[in-house]
């Protein structure tokens, strides 16, 4: 609202300006970019860049939240979280679940891109947007209905393995650190590949048909074809993917929070971003909870560094 | 047009077509079966949960229900009794639409200024949208509670519009289409004509740009409903609660109602899924029309 009166205003000015001397259009237009790229930088500033600036800040300090102000404690938090044990559990915690979410994931979505940017399967719209629609669907909700699939006392999956006999009494699926682990990883996997599939399926549209029709030509069959040809030419595009992949994994919350908000069974379900989350937010140890961010920090820092660059070198390209 | 031209590409990856007519049989059934049976797989968990949210709790804590039953309204009305759920939809739908529309003006807007204007920075500047756009905003959740709370925005929508209002996703890829589908020859005439330079973004560019920008808007706005970590920090008084945040809790709202429960959990995704109904058109378009600019 404010900026938009602002440059009103400042129209206003220009006009006059340019009665009493003709401002070269130049400079008037540098003046107009930054003015028009200003609201959000200020919105940026204010709520993603100041934030790190003030984590960064809080690692050193000990706050509980309160009116009180940040008591200066030096590398009192950073030398506690190399002795914590509850961070590298977490930090293994996060890594496995992702790994094994991302394995399945990435081999379903090649293989379906591969098959459906095949034109001769009837109803490739249709398996395309049923795939895809996991991803649209608040995370939260899903994992609720897979704890409600999972529960031991009214669970789809008990009642089913009962009816056919399988099991004689319920089981407590959640219980079982494998498989509460292979429950997050797997509800992940199964929101998370039709999206991958549809990145890949544009990535494949992007080759050049010639390749193809040239192999064709030479007697190359169809697995040859994706494996001499697809393959390679999607390795940018899988690169970018698994490091993207990478940086969403790290930063993994919403499904196992619902799941289990304090990662049982024995804190084998909690991830970094749970974890500071629950320190900051439930035990109010906010220094604290700024130092496991900062740890987070470096670690996906890395990762977000290399997916910067492969984005940068694509648009210079072009 | 833009269907014309989706169609069109889809079936530029055709190499194998003149192959396959002779091909057997028995591989594509097989083929047909895999595609099916990951549709169901996708698809089961939505069912069961529409499903079960219309049938009595008991029918759902003892049995596998796979027909739809009558309860549907009743799970909704003792689902309110429990947790104001309405309001939460209220909530989620105006921080949503408001964060939508003041992110997606903001950011054609911030575009525009980076695609046809030359100004001191504007490199380093636009690299720090590219930055942002993949800086996971769960890294400053400490900093960013602390700032809400000395703007006072804690338990007010705007903590959750102003710092998704900035989308760095979308002045990404709006400047990308703008500098291929928005020839520089227009701005000028423009000028020429006397137009002055914000009535030309909002006269000419703005709509000019509209499948890119409502492309990303869809995206951004499903981000937004469903964005929970953020909404849990800024958020602490029920009557403020987002639809998300009530899902989170929804076990411990009931308890033992499952179905209030899968009836809320129904509920929850029914916005997503029209939005995805109407919207999965412009997403194509959009996308779609940027590539065919180059």
């Amino acid at each position: 609202m404010n900026s938009n009166a602002a440059v009103e205003t400042n129209q206003g000015e220009v006009k006059e300006k340019r009665k009493r001397k003709r401002s070269s259009t130049i400079s008037r237009r540098k003046y107009y970019g930054l003015l028009f790229i200003l609201p959000f930088f200020i919105l940026l500033c204010t709520f993603i860049v100041y934030p790190i600036v003030y984590s960064i800040f809080l690692s050193f300090h000990k706050w509980d939240g309160s009116i009180l102000p940040p008591q200066y404690v030096g590398l009192d938090n950073y030398v506690a979280l190399f002795r914590d044990k509850f961070f590298y559990k977490s930090i293994f915690n996060t890594w496995f679940m992702w790994l094994v979410c991302f394995i399945p994931q990435l081999i379903l979505a090649l293989g379906l891109a591969a098959i459906l940017s095949d034109a001769d399967i009837k109803g490739k719209g249709f398996f395309r947007w049923i795939y895809f629609l996991p991803v649209l669907v608040t995370m939260a909700s899903v994992a609720n209905l897979v704890f409600f699939i999972m529960d031991w006392k009214t669970g789809i999956l008990n009642q089913i393995l009962m009816s056919l006999g399988v099991i004689e009494e319920q089981i407590q699926w959640l219980q079982k650190i494998p498989v509460a682990r292979l429950t997050v990883s797997l509800t992940l996997c199964w929101i998370w590949f039709g999206y991958t599939m549809v990145i890949f399926m544009a990535g494949i549209k992007a080759i050049p048909t010639e390749y193809y029709e040239a192999a064709v030509v030479d007697g190359a069959n169809k697995w040859q074809l994706f494996r001499y040809i697809t393959l390679p030419c999607l390795k940018p595009s899988i690169t970018y993917n698994i490091v993207t992949s990478i940086i969403g994994g790290l930063t993994m919350y919403d499904v196992p929070a619902v799941i289990s908000a304090s990662g049982a069974p024995q804190s084998s379900t909690l991830t970094m971003v749970m974890y500071l989350y629950n320190l900051g937010f439930r035990n109010y140890n906010m220094g604290y909870a700024a130092t496991i961010a900062m740890g987070l920090f470096v670690m996906v820092m890395f990762f977000v560094a290399i997916a910067y660059s492969m984005i940068m070198k694509n648009t210079e390209q072009e | 047009m833009s269907d014309k031209k989706i169609e069109l590409s889809e079936n530029i990856v055709i190499p194998e077509k003149i192959k396959s007519e002779r091909k057997i049989r028995p591989g594509r059934i097989l083929l047909y079966a895999f595609l099916i049976l990951l549709a169901i797989i996708a698809f089961f968990p939505f069912y069961i949960m529409i499903i079960n949210a219309s049938h009595t709790s008991l029918d759902i804590g003892t049995k596998l229900n796979l027909l739809p039953g009558d309860q549907f309204i009743n799970n909704i009305v003792r689902a309110q009794q429990g947790q104001n759920v309405i309001r939460g939809f209220k909530n989620s739908l105006i921080i949503a639409v408001t964060t939508t529309i003041i992110g997606g003006y903001i950011g054609a807007l911030t575009a525009y200024g980076f695609s046809k204007y030359r100004f001191p920075g504007n490199k380093i500047l636009f690299w720090i949208v590219v930055g942002s756009m993949m800086f996971p905003a769960q890294l400053g959740l400490i900093g960013y509670y602390q700032v809400c709370n000395k703007l006072g925005l804690i338990n007010t929508y705007w903590a959750l519009i102003l710092p998704n209002a900035a989308m760095a996703n979308l002045v990404f890829f709006v400047k990308m289409y703008m500098d291929a589908s928005i020839p520089d020859a227009i701005i000028e005439s423009a000028k020429i004509d006397g137009c002055g330079e914000f009535h030309i973004f909002n006269r000419i560019v703005l709509p000019m740009s509209i499948p890119s920008i409502s492309a990303m808007c869809i995206l951004n706005f499903i981000a937004v409903w469903n964005n929970l970590i953020q909404a849990s920090v800024v958020l602490t008084q029920s009557e403020m609660f987002t639809v998300p945040i009530i899902i989170q809790n929804v076990r411990g709202f009931y308890r033992n109602d499952l179905g209030a429960v899968y009836g809320v959990i129904a509920l929850s995704i029914i916005p997503i899924m029209i939005v995805f109904a109407v919207g999965s058109k412009y997403i194509i378009g959009g996308m779609v029309a940027g590539a065919v600019k180059e």
